[in-house]
């Protein structure tokens, strides 16, 4: 058996309406969770792009991308293992202001992780920390004894460590194609 | 009060810039786009378009169907028989609902088509209005690409890309949905033909270090096989699969949507793969060294058992969709590209060559299965009429020039073994879908695409059952088709099944059927014929075929034949049984 393992996607597409939907589609078809899932303008103007991490086998992710890559929206669809990417996803966590007070516990956590405080009420503080699920994760365990309100987690977001542009893969497809066959 | 039979006065389309409304802009995109014929039922989010279809239906021909799944199925079989993309019209909710089955249908086996709805206007969309249902996002899964037109501005715009997108590349179904506001909005006449889109390579170019590798790969086959889909028909490559096989002396097995795209009575076809296809194909491509697939994408029905397939061979696999190399089977040699482009530049590389033993084997094996099998079918001795006979008289009686249309199950096989197709583009039938009911409106959209060719529509029962109420459309629009029903009073297929596999536990596939000439006759005035005894069939044939109008010709036929040689579910191709 193939082994299963994680996988960074990303996808690049016009910005319409029920993209999003035609690309999950793919994925329930086959019966994989997208375990996140970010979308976002790309700094190309008109392109979107869509960071999707899931856990599959490679094959199943080549065919994935495949399809993905057929929808008549998507310009270019890629996948890597996760030591082609660079990658965070942020965290925030709140935390009762009184814990806070009490010690200075929270303090030493909020330096030791890395985090930072983004704003500290008379009820409550709201801490962030940027790194991956692992990171962030920890810092949560350890806030929980302290009473935490409230927590989120972002999908992942990703820049990859290969150097050829969007656009250069683009050209190289354009110059491949005819758009007609006559 | 008028009616459709008025004639208009041929109405011209309007000069750019006239200010017209989003319904009479549909009407011109389709004439822009060349359209000639609507399959369709109307509705109320869909009048407005439907009253300026009105002054234009001289040129552009509603067929009004009974039910919307049979509009699509009308559509498809019409843009298959052409090469052109088909068009459907329906209305808002149970209208657009009704066209799944036919979308799907369309979508998996390729087929260019474009479907218009109505909607409900943009202000009510998300409230439940009535007759309101989310059309974009439950097609989406069996469109190639849909969209929603709520403004008036939009329309010439999203109908060249809906054309342009449903009839490139790999063809496909297209939904467009309309809201009512957009039909009656108002905008100044432009339109412009769409040729590219941005985020779409519909033809990749052909790589030539691929097709070198391929010419390579087949001068060096000491036993070539060449399975040719539906992409060979698509493409309208068949004069170009000719030239290669000719040229290489390669064996050529057409799958069941390929047929037709290769003559069946020429010396290198060797007749169908897959689990009701022929021995040869089969078995030889456990034994080939060489297997060139073109425009196919290695479907189970074809392959079997996908880990004792084709092991010993190298494969080529030519397919336009990137997404099938690969998915199913691994080639040595993939070209994604269009078939034609792709055949046309491997012809000049490939060296005259003679395989005159490995084509002689097929003979061979084919013998083998004729006395077994086919023989026995067509030549049955027994009290009952076999399917077999019928079809193998009646593609005698046609001399294999008919359009032949289908229905789903035992008589579909049994009609790809046994018609002999001698023209390209004659054959219709549901292929990957497997949808019962598409064969009488399928028939349908055949006659209406080519009144010139006779039209033969195959059913059994149950699948006719399905779609009755087309009979209807055949009625008002008197449309010459030949209707034949083999009749078993059973659901075939799955009862053969049941028979092979279920301990023959008959669970639900009797039928109890109702007196089928008697409504073709009685209810639409459409001339039948019905019959069971096998003196009487030639006669009767013959009466179908020399009727000017439609007719059904209703062949009572052995209750529990057997559809054979038979590679079952889950089997290797090397092992088909034939009992």
């Amino acid at each position: 058996m193939e082994k299963i393992k994680e996988f960074t996607i990303k996808v690049y597409s016009e910005n319409n309406i029920g993209l999003l939907n035609r690309l999950t589609i793919i994925f329930t078809r086959r019966k994989i969770n997208i375990e996140s899932l970010t979308t976002s303008e790309y700094h190309i103007p008109g392109v979107h792009s869509f960071t999707i991490v899931v856990n599959s086998t490679e094959t199943m992710i080549r065919k994935i991308i495949s399809q993905i890559q057929k929808l008549v929206d998507v310009m270019k669809a890629f996948y890597y293992h996760s030591d082609e990417i660079i990658y965070q996803e942020i965290a925030l966590y709140k935390v009762p202001t009184s814990a806070l007070l009490e010690s200075n516990e929270i303090e030493n956590l909020v330096r030791r992780y890395n985090a930072r405080i983004l704003e500290v009420t008379p009820e409550y503080t709201a801490i962030e920390k940027t790194g991956h699920k692992e990171d962030t994760q920890e810092l949560l365990e350890k806030l929980k004894p302290f009473g935490l309100l409230e927590f989120v987690r972002s999908g992942r977001v990703a820049i990859t460590k290969p150097m050829k542009e969007l656009a250069v893969h683009l050209q190289e497809l354009e110059e491949a194609t005819n758009y007609t066959n006559d | 009060m008028k009616t459709n039979e008025e004639k208009t006065a041929g109405k011209e389309l309007p000069a750019e810039g006239t200010v017209i409304t989003g319904s009479e802009a549909l009407i011109f995109s389709l004439l822009k786009e060349n359209a000639d014929t609507i399959f369709g039922y109307p509705g109320g989010a869909i009048m407005p378009v439907y009253d300026a279809l009105f002054d234009y239906r001289d040129q552009l021909n509603h067929v009004l169907v009974r039910h919307e799944q049979g509009a699509a199925h009308a559509a498809e079989s019409y843009a298959k028989i052409l090469g052109k993309t088909g068009v459907v019209l329906v209305t808002s909710g149970p209208g657009a609902t009704n066209l799944v089955t036919g979308l799907a249908n369309a979508m998996i086996d390729s087929v260019p088509m474009v479907a218009f709805s109505g909607q409900v206007s943009s202000n009510l969309l998300g409230t439940d209005a009535f007759q309101e249902t989310d059309v974009i996002g439950i097609t989406m899964p069996v469109t190639k690409w849909n969209y929603q037109i709520t403004s008036a501005e939009e329309i010439p715009e999203i109908v060249a890309k809906a054309f342009y997108i449903a009839s490139t590349g790999r063809p496909g179904p297209v939904m467009i949905d309309i809201t009512k506001d957009a039909q009656f909005g108002k905008i100044k006449w432009h339109y412009e033909k769409c040729r590219r889109i941005r985020s779409y390579f519909p033809y990749p170019k052909v790589q030539m270090d691929k097709v070198e590798k391929a010419a390579h790969l087949i001068n060096k086959a000491q036993k070539p096989l060449l399975i040719a889909g539906r992409g060979i028909l698509i493409s309208k490559a068949e004069e170009e699969l000719m030239n290669l096989v000719t040229k290489a002396d390669i064996p050529v097995t057409t799958t069941l949507l390929g047929l037709s795209s290769f003559p069946v009575d020429h010396p290198l076809n060797v007749g169908m793969p897959g689990m009701h296809g022929n021995m040869a194909p089969n078995i030889k491509t456990n034994e080939c060294d060489l297997l060139i697939a073109i425009g196919m994408r290695f479907d189970d029905r074809i392959t079997g058992r996908l880990d004792d397939y084709a092991n010993q061979a190298k494969i080529i696999h030519i397919e336009i969709d990137h997404s099938e190399i690969g998915k199913n089977v691994t080639s040595d040699v993939a070209i994604v590209a269009d078939a034609k482009d792709a055949l046309s530049r491997l012809l000049p590389l490939v060296k005259e060559n003679d395989h005159k033993e490995w084509v002689e084997s097929f003979r061979k094996e084919y013998k083998k299965e004729y006395e077994k099998v086919i023989k026995p079918a067509r030549e049955s001795k027994g009290l009952d009429i076999k399917m077999d006979e019928v079809v193998h008289l009646i593609s005698d009686k046609t001399d294999g020039q008919a359009i032949v249309v289908t229905d789903v199950g035992q008589h579909q096989m049994v009609v790809a073994r046994n018609y002999c197709f001698k023209q390209a583009r004659s054959f219709v039938t549901s292929g990957g879908l497997g949808t019962m009911g598409f064969g009488l409106p399928a028939a349908v959209g055949a006659k209406v695409a080519r009144p010139d060719r006779v039209v033969l529509g195959f059913a059994g029962d149950g699948g006719f059952q399905m779609t009755i109420q087309e009979l209807g459309t055949i009625a008002q629009h008197k449309l010459p088709v030949k209707m034949i029903l083999l009749n078993n009073s059973f659901l075939g297929m799955v009862r053969q099944w049941q028979d092979m596999f279920f301990d023959k536990r008959y669970s639900f596939t009797e039928l109890a059927n109702p007196a089928f000439t008697k409504i073709a006759s009685e209810g639409y005035g459409i001339a039948s014929r019905y019959i069971e005894k096998r003196e009487d069939l030639e006669k009767a044939v013959d009466e179908m075929l020399d009727t000017e109008g439609p007719f059904l010709l209703e062949v009572k036929v052995m209750k529990e034949q057997n559809v054979f040689p038979m590679v079952p579910a889950g089997a290797s191709v090397s092992h088909m049984v034939t009992e």
